[in-house]
């Protein structure tokens, strides 16, 4: 009895953590390595502060900026879809940097708009379909060239995408259709391809995955994911849509409420700035940078030799339209006959 | 027990005068608080104007009067009682009412600059007086006449009712609440047609195409992977105690290495395997010329990965209850003319029954709440746990229906609870008594042996390949494409610069925190668990059974939920802990307590009351009892409880992913953002150095716990030669 007072005692008193004034805490959503080379880069040039990061998907983020608003612990978001960003936003969870945003390009730009400042675009990336070329070339099925040929029998069973209930890739996915061909139009062309797949995935980068390893033939996803994957060795083509496709921008926003608001905006800057973003391939992150002056990598997806719709983040990034969509699918496309 | 509560009482006041109130910024021993200018102590600041900390201070002189004053023990002890739950009552009032910003309710009511300028979390002096009054409290209680007198008794239960009720009850709460939310307030008749909404429980694949709601796909998985992981566990338990099995060691290495896998390495190991692009896939395709398929993928994979997963669990709660069990009733058996298997069938099965209730429960638990396997091999078939997770991350964030799920996910474990309780009914299982008992165990008849080898060792062979591929995987540049060996996985997360004597591994810093914190974390899970199970098992008080079930509701509910609702009531004061290492300890305390709570649950219904008689007619009192006696028998439950804790702390994954913040940052969660990030080899290196590790700590706790001796030869008769 003594013992387990004397040690929740001590658990209580243990609990006064410290809370630096010259510490920076960032929740970075972007790939670790990626993560690692922000916060050593930022420091090298900030040497009196000290960035805590830690790593966290866009939905956890979410989730815990939610959960901790009034008293958050978090000064800035950095890295992840834009989406997620957005609806922060617009509850309130984050507040604007006031931070330049004249070097940036107009979709990066646009985004600051949206969300009043709140969230501003730091990369992008164009989403696309992969194959593994060994299951193709093995079944002797034709590549993929455009969405439509992902409704074509001859992919029965081969194709994976994420669920858009669960995952931001999905949904822009979904978007994409929608766009591209009109909701009705659009509902009935991702139930043909429905008819295609072997498997809705919760997370959004793990149709690529599979497709990678041979799981699966093809995968709908975002073509720097891939281009990752190819990069270390996986046999996966990649193939820009001919009809056009949608895209991901991915975001930066400072937490209303920030401890350290001098520090997060120093951080928002120097993450719009374009030498930090020419930096990004050093450690395999081929999205597009935001900073029209940043150097875009080679293998980058070459934004400009695809055909990009003009993805309108204001209608598709808002809570109703995503509902109404979300219930539609659920509807129309769905998981029909999941596999048991 | 006059002096105990004294020297509580003393202790409380002296904290209330001299340490800070509230938590400060500068940690705990830093004495900056004593000149920064503010009032921090709780009667400074109660000088100075936060007259709301006055209660407690005063609660405690008055007891302290009353106990000086009042020569009547029964009535003093009464007053007492009342003097010091007021005490406790105002305290958790103003820290509810009064947070950072003020007065969250009665703003009309409490004014003044003083309470408009709110307060901090509690600190250290807060939580000694908490504690200081607690006992008070719970000694008085056991002198007026209550629970059987017994001071050590009533505080144990009145400590681990505090505990659970802050810890596992607070929070919880706050999500739950939320599954009674519609727009504008709180409905409870929008909640039933949600709750029984055919999503949740749809029997639609029994009659036709459609599929089940995610309920029910639950319930069936975890029913199947109870069954399973229960007659595994009894198997592996039986070739341990029962039979001349050459290699038990290296089996006992296999049961162990499951639970020290961290989450979603044993999914993708499977997938490797046997994918649809897996090697055993292709091998067989290759020799039978068979379709490659994709069954892995929904409810076989998740039942096949769960029942590898989890029959470690079985094992370690019935490998103590076989042990158990006595020889003598088996002998008696035997000379009776009862054959080996009558022995079995109607003598050591039924007094198994404990432990096989506890393990079925257990898995069943483990696999309605496990997280990994769906998300991985899950495909089509959803559970609960993986919806909830993404209601709750998901692109939709819908806190409604996660928490509607949770309780739908709480019905179930409760099912399962009463449904064992039926099942053992109030029957004794006492098998180790005072009583010399030195005979010999029963060894198996040979159709048993046979079926337990048939069961436990494909499963071990597989476990054996599953593991082989992941050290595999550590050493090669891509799992499954490039076979070519290299040590750049450790290198990159376990590199060590000689020359400046600096780690440079990306590895380093989650390792040594996720080390620390599961090694407070395990023998304090240890202690809560194995105290309660003693409490349930050997005393008795009212609300037995709702407090039974209050101890395992933490570790039914989802890791994801425990996250969020973690963060939603410890963000703020009166508790303030989030970003701190404590509230990793803490969920990791209270999650994994049950399974400490089932293992000495399991082991004590074995242990004849008339020890605990024994020694109390002896003049010991309870507490006397418990450590002189009780816990030399308890050895392979301490053992159990330890090792799983310790373990579980390293390897979970949901609850942790909220909680984890820059400066305690933990493996499971690194591993996790890199098998995201598609870099399986990093992952895998780092998870084999945590098995290493792990490992290395099991081998050394069993050292340190060493076995029981229960006067028995540990021989098994020796059924070649008797047969």
């Amino acid at each position: 009895m003594k013992k387990i007072g004397l040690i929740s005692v001590a658990a209580l008193l243990a609990s006064g953590a410290a809370a630096w004034a010259d510490e920076l805490s960032v929740v970075c959503s972007a790939e670790q390595d990626w993560c690692d080379l922000m916060v050593s880069a930022f420091e090298a040039e900030n040497p009196d502060t000290d960035v805590l990061m830690v790593r966290k998907s866009t939905g956890e983020t979410l989730a815990q900026i939610r959960a901790e608003a009034g008293n958050p612990k978090i000064d800035v978001w950095w890295g992840g879809t834009g989406d997620p960003h957005l609806i922060a936003a617009e509850e309130g969870l984050t507040q604007p940097s006031g931070v330049d945003t004249s070097e940036l390009l107009g979709w990066a730009q646009n985004m600051a708009e949206i969300s009043d400042g709140r969230a501003i675009g730091i990369y992008a990336g164009a989403l696309g379909i992969a194959y593994n070329t060994e299951i193709l070339a093995d079944k002797n099925i034709a590549a993929p060239e455009c969405w439509a040929d992902l409704e074509d029998p001859r992919f029965v069973g081969e194709v994976q995408v994420a669920n858009p209930n669960s995952s931001g890739t999905a949904y822009t996915e979904l978007a994409t259709f929608v766009q591209l061909f009109g909701e009705d139009e659009a509902m009935l062309k991702l139930a043909a391809v429905g008819q295609n797949v072997n498997s809705y995935t919760k997370s959004g980068s793990a149709p690529s995955k599979a497709a990678a390893r041979g799981e699966t033939g093809v995968s709908i996803g975002f073509m720097h994911d891939m281009v990752k994957l190819a990069a270390q060795g996986f046999p996966l083509a990649i193939v820009a849509p001919c009809e056009g496709t949608g895209y991901e921008v991915g975001a930066v926003s400072i937490i209303e409420g920030a401890r350290n608001f001098e520090g997060a905006q120093a951080w928002v800057e120097f993450a719009l700035n374009a030498e930090t973003q020419s930096r990004a391939p050093e450690v395999g992150a081929f999205q597009v940078p935001s900073n029209s002056n940043a150097q875009v990598a080679p293998e980058s997806p070459d934004l400009a030799s695809i055909k990009l719709i003009d993805y309108d983040f204001a209608t598709y990034g808002s809570s109703d339209t995503r509902s109404r969509l979300l219930a539609r699918w659920d509807e129309e496309v769905g998981d029909p006959n999941p596999e048991q | 027990m006059k002096k105990t509560i004294l020297i509580w009482l003393a202790l409380g006041l002296a904290s209330f005068v001299l340490l800070p109130w509230h938590m400060t910024d500068d940690g705990l021993f830093d004495p900056r608080w004593i000149t920064d200018g503010v009032a921090a102590t709780g009667l400074f600041g109660t000088l100075a104007g936060q007259w709301w900390l006055a209660p407690a201070g005063l609660a405690l002189v008055v007891a302290t009067i009353l106990q000086l004053t009042i020569p009547e023990p029964v009535k003093r002890a009464r007053l007492t009682l009342g003097t010091a739950g007021a005490g406790l009552f105002f305290m958790a009032v103003q820290g509810l009412i009064i947070v950072r910003a003020g007065p969250r309710v009665f703003e009309g009511v409490l004014t003044g600059d003083g309470i408009m300028a709110g307060q901090a979390g509690m600190g250290a002096g807060a939580g000694i007086c908490a504690i200081a009054l607690l006992f008070a409290a719970t000694i008085s209680l056991s002198q007026s006449g209550k629970g059987q007198g017994d001071a050590f008794v009533v505080s144990t239960i009145g400590l681990i009712i505090a505990l659970v009720g802050i810890f596992v009850f607070f929070p919880v709460i706050h999500i739950l609440v939320r599954a009674f939310e519609v727009e504008g307030g709180y409905s409870l008749t929008q909640f039933f047609p949600r709750f029984f909404s055919s999503d949740i429980w749809g029997l639609g694949c029994l009659i036709g195409p459609r599929s089940c709601g995610v309920a029910i796909n639950s319930l069936f998985l975890g029913v199947m992977t109870g069954l399973g992981t229960t007659v595994l566990g009894l198997a592996f338990a039986l070739i341990f105690t029962r039979t001349d099995f050459r290699a038990k060691k290296v089996l006992r290495v296999l049961t162990v290495l499951p639970i020290i896998t961290p989450p979603f390495v044993i999914g993708l190991a499977l997938i490797l395997l046997f994918g649809r692009a897996g090697t055993v896939t292709e091998f067989f395709a290759d020799l039978f010329g068979w379709e490659q398929t994709r069954w892995l993928y929904g409810f076989w994979g998740v039942y096949f990965a769960q029942l590898l997963s989890f029959t470690p669990i079985a094992f370690l709660v019935l490998i103590g209850v076989v042990q158990g069990v006595s020889p003598s009733m088996e002998e008696a058996s035997q000379t009776l003319d009862a054959d080996r298997w009558q022995t079995f069938r109607y003598v050591s099965l039924p007094l198994m029954r404990p432990g096989l209730a506890n393990a079925f429960l257990l898995g069943f638990i483990e696999s309605i709440a496990d997280f990994g396997n769906p998300l991985v091999l899950g495909s089509g078939y959803s559970v609960l746990s993986t919806e909830i997770f993404f209601a709750i991350v998901g692109a939709v964030a819908d806190p409604a229906k996660a928490a509607i799920l949770a309780i739908a996910l709480l019905s179930l474990t409760m099912s399962a609870f009463i449904a064992q309780r039926l099942w053992l009914g109030k029957k004794s299982y006492a098998t180790i008594t005072g009583k010399a008992d030195s005979g010999q165990n029963a060894g198996l008849n040979p159709v048993l042996k046979g079926l337990c080898y048939a069961i436990a060792l494909p499963w071990a062979a597989l476990t054996l390949i599953v593991y082989s591929m992941i050290i595999f995987g550590s050493f090669v540049k891509l799992w499954g494409y490039n076979h070519s060996f290299t040590f750049d996985h450790y290198i990159r997360a376990f590199g060590i610069d000689f020359e400046n004597r600096r780690l440079t591994g990306v590895a380093w810093d989650s390792y040594f925190t996720t080390l620390t914190i599961s090694s407070i974390a395990a023998p304090l899970t240890a202690i809560v668990g194995l105290s309660t199970a003693y409490l349930l098992v050997r005393q008795k008080f009212v609300g037995k059974d709702a407090f039974e079930f209050s101890t395992m509701l933490s570790f039914a509910i989802p890791g994801t939920v425990i996250g969020v609702s973690y963060i939603m009531a410890f963000n703020f004061p009166p508790i303030e802990l989030t970003g701190t290492s404590i509230i990793l300890i803490i969920v990791f305390v209270f999650r994994n307590m049950p399974v400490g709570v089932r293992g000495g649950i399991a082991a004590m219904s074995q242990l004849d009351k008339s020890l605990d008689e024994a020694s109390i007619t002896l003049g010991a009192n309870s507490f006397t009892t418990v450590r002189r006696v009780i816990l030399p028998l308890m050895g392979p439950a301490i053992l159990a409880a330890l090792t799983y804790s310790f373990v579980r702390a390293i390897t979970s994954v949901s609850a942790v992913i909220f909680l984890v913040s820059a400066k305690h940052n933990m493996a499971t969660a690194f591993i996790v953002g890199r098998v995201e990030n598609g870099e399986f080899g990093l992952a895998i290196a780092y998870s084999a150095v945590l098995i290493v590790t792990m490992l290395a700590a099991i081998l050394l706790m069993q050292l340190l716990v060493g076995t029981r001796r229960l006067r028995r030869t540990d021989r098994v008769q020796q059924t070649a030669k008797a047969a």
